[in-house]
């Protein structure tokens, strides 16, 4: 035994409830990073033993055995053969089983054991399988397999000091020999299945007829029509929720930060320093994590759907309609993240096990509309669309905001079918996936993810615009005009030459004017920002209150800009990649540039091309 | 009595009697056998699709339910009644 702290690796089938067992055992103490050059997380965490000694725990990805079929299993691998690079070597392992899925989670089990690392099995959802009635006798478990096991309920706490207590005994044994696994052609996978079942029928005492009540919720959840209505249903309250409950932190943010921003505009001298500090980076962080309040609510949805074991129907009911461009069933969740914000969307889609499926669900996903276009929408609808009735209950300023939600998936879904075909080319994606048991989400669970999440939302986001709107800052505030002059100081920095030489002269021809082709420049840092970006163009001094600055604005553009103009302006805002954040994030969840140029670029060319389509129909309908 | 997996209406029961491995990719095929889908398996064919398409199946494998695509089940044979 040496003094340095024990290094404990959970694995386990996904579906085993490891992650449970994972939080109960380190409870908050966790730390999530990445595993270097691979988009796997690495999430670790702290125990104690009995008398206090530390113990470091790492929760490797669910796998199904030690052959990967997907880096997340690659690097499961790596860890259990101690070749995964800046990893520590294993002490032991505590393989985690589903009591009442002995049959399935055995073999890899086997494999785990084989591979000589102290082990420790823990037979965990025991408290299912005795609801079900099976009964299990974890003795004669233990003596077939030759390691100790233990039952757990880690939703419960339960069994977690006996589980330590036998890890203790195996962590005090000699220095192990990893004897290296074999990869797995047909005939071994079956030798090892007719092992692991020999042994699941000599542990199992018990098993009464099968429990179908899963079954007879899935008759309605996955019914072809009806489960697809429900799933609607639940998609409708997930975004009336998104954006009706997220309201009031979001205000509360926004006036925070024009507080803070106010008080240090006050508090300091009037500089640079000053400039740099209030307009650049509070306003600029600031228009970021106003978004934290919905990205949370979304994930509250997502993970209590994903802990209940639902996504995996929805993925089902998606699957067939996402086949015929090319994607998977596996895409739905990360491009329904993708109408709050793209960047967890296109963070989520680490699960899909394709990468060409998964690359293309990460070019298209910017095309789902994110909440940072709405600011957009709501201006320019409410400037330029009149608040008349179409229809019973159908007003024509909704329906433009609703053609516009449309255009974004057609186009993302065309998309698809076009990628699939040329750049993301290969064999049309699988689909194999193990459906959960419903279950009751764990609060506790639950609330962990949901802290994780903003973390890291915060975190990269964060970052990444902080430098961003720096950059955008100076650009927009240098060089400063000389003293008397009579133009604004937006248009003599060096963005708004850009603008009006380079920018100007492209966008020209699809309806926008000097002032728009401006706007688009600090619009690079966030969508929205185009329309405090308008306001400071069209010299609105309405402070700190964007509900005033968009008021003033409105009448100011509704008299400045024709109707096609601004029909255009919307249409640009459905394709435009205007999120640095996003590419930023493409390139680290690609590890190339070369997926987010072509993303930048394909995005700006149908923004380009449905703008100056969208501005030469309306102008040639009269429509001015 | 054999049929094909792809053609079996929902509530249909059986047991795996051949799968055509070569019909699918070494991680595909490994991964069925994973979840259990081997030769002697009783399956259970539970839905198929949404809306109008006939595409993918979730199929109850043992105690396990998988979710596959309908070019995976054209490769597995089913026979009737319940496995020896």
């Amino acid at each position: 035994m040496t003094v340095a702290t024990p290094m404990v690796a959970l694995v386990g089938n996904p579906n085993s409830g490891k992650s449970s067992l994972f939080n109960a055992l380190t409870g908050a103490r966790q730390k999530i990073g990445n595993y270097p050059g691979v988009t796997v997380e690495r999430k670790s965490g702290r125990a104690v033993l009995s008398d206090g000694r530390p113990l470091e725990m790492v929760d490797l990805p669910g796998s199904y055995s030690l052959t990967p079929a997907s880096p997340d299993e690659e690097v499961t691998r790596a860890v259990v053969t101690g070749h995964q690079q800046g990893e520590r070597r294993l002490d032991a392992m505590i393989v985690v089983l589903d009591a009442s899925n002995l049959d399935q989670h055995l073999p890899f089990a086997l494999e785990l054991i084989a591979v000589g690392t102290p082990v420790v099995v823990a037979l965990n959802m025991i408290d299912m399988a005795t609801r079900d009635g099976l009964e299990l006798d974890a003795a004669r478990l233990s003596a077939d397999l030759g390691v100790p096991v233990i039952p757990t309920v880690a939703v419960r706490g339960r069994g977690l000091i006996e589980l330590i207590a036998a890890l203790e005994a195996v962590l005090d044994g000699a220095r192990h020999r990893i004897v290296e696994p074999p990869e797995h052609g047909p005939e071994a996978d079956r030798k090892l299945r007719k092992q692991a079942a020999i042994i699941a029928r000599a542990a199992t005492v018990g098993e009464p007829p099968e429990r179908r009540w899963t079954q007879r919720i899935d008759a309605v959840l996955m019914h072809p029509i009806l489960g697809f209505a429900i799933l609607l249903a639940i998609l409708f309250v997930m975004f009336q929720a998104v954006f009706a409950w997220s309201a009031t932190p979001a205000d509360a943010i926004d006036v925070g930060i024009g507080t803070l921003g106010q008080y240090l505009g006050n508090a300091m001298p009037d500089n640079w320093l000053r400039s740099m500090i209030v307009d650049g980076v509070i306003a600029g962080v600031g228009a970021v994590v106003v978004f934290l309040p919905q990205i949370l609510v979304l994930f509250l949805f997502i993970l209590v759907l994903e802990a209940t074991g639902y996504l995996t129907r929805a993925a089902f009911l998606m699957d067939g309609i996402m086949a015929k461009v090319g994607l998977s069933g596996r895409g739905f969740i990360p491009l329904l993240s993708s109408f709050a914000c793209a960047i967890p969307g296109i963070m989520a889609t680490r699960a899909i096990s394709d990468p060409k499926d998964r690359l293309t669900t990460i070019l298209i996903a910017p095309l789902m509309t994110c909440s940072a276009r709405l600011p957009v929408y709501a201006i320019i609808i409410a400037a330029f669309i009149p608040a008349r009735s179409v229809g019973p209950g159908i007003g024509l300023q909704g329906l433009v905001l609703f053609i516009l939600y449309l255009t974004g998936i057609v186009g993302a879904l065309a998309a698809a079918y076009v990628l699939r075909r040329t750049v993301t080319k290969g064999a049309s994606a699988g689909l194999i996936m193990e459906m959960p048991r419903y279950q009751w989400p764990r609060l506790q669970d639950v609330a962990l993810g949901l802290w994780q999440r903003a973390w890291i939302f915060l975190k990269r986001a964060g970052t990444i615009i902080f430098f961003s709107t720096m950059l955008l800052w100076a650009l927009l505030s240098f060089p400063k005009p000389p003293a008397g002059s009579d133009v604004s100081p937006v248009r003599y920095s060096l963005a708004g030459r850009i603008a009006d030489n380079l920018v100007a002269p492209i966008v020209e021809p699809i309806g926008f004017n000097k002032d728009i082709a401006l706007a688009l420049i600090p619009a690079m840092a966030a969508r929205e920002v185009a329309v405090s970006a308008l306001g400071t163009v069209y010299a609105i001094n309405a402070g700190d209150d964007d509900e005033q600055a968009a008021r003033a604005l409105g009448p100011k553009l509704a008299a400045d800009w024709s109707l096609a103009t601004a029909l255009a302006f919307l249409a640009w805002f459905v394709f435009a990649p205007q999120c640095i954040s996003t590419i930023a994030v493409t390139r680290r969840e690609t590890n190339s540039w070369r997926w987010p140029a072509l993303m930048v670029g394909y995005l700006f060319t149908l923004a380009y091309v449905f703008a100056g389509a969208t501005y030469w129909i309306a102008t040639a309908l009269g429509l001015s | 009595m054999y049929s094909l997996l792809a053609n079996l209406r929902p509530g249909a029961r059986g047991h795996v009697a051949a799968v055509d491995w070569d019909r699918m990719s070494l991680p595909e095929g490994r991964r069925l056998r994973e979840l259990g889908l081997i030769e002697g398996a009783n399956v259970e064919l539970l839905h198929r699709g949404s809306l109008f398409l006939k595409d993918p199946l979730a199929v109850r494998v043992g105690r396990t339910t998988i979710i596959i695509r309908l070019a995976h089940a054209a490769a597995i044979s089913i026979a009737e009644g319940a496995a020896a």
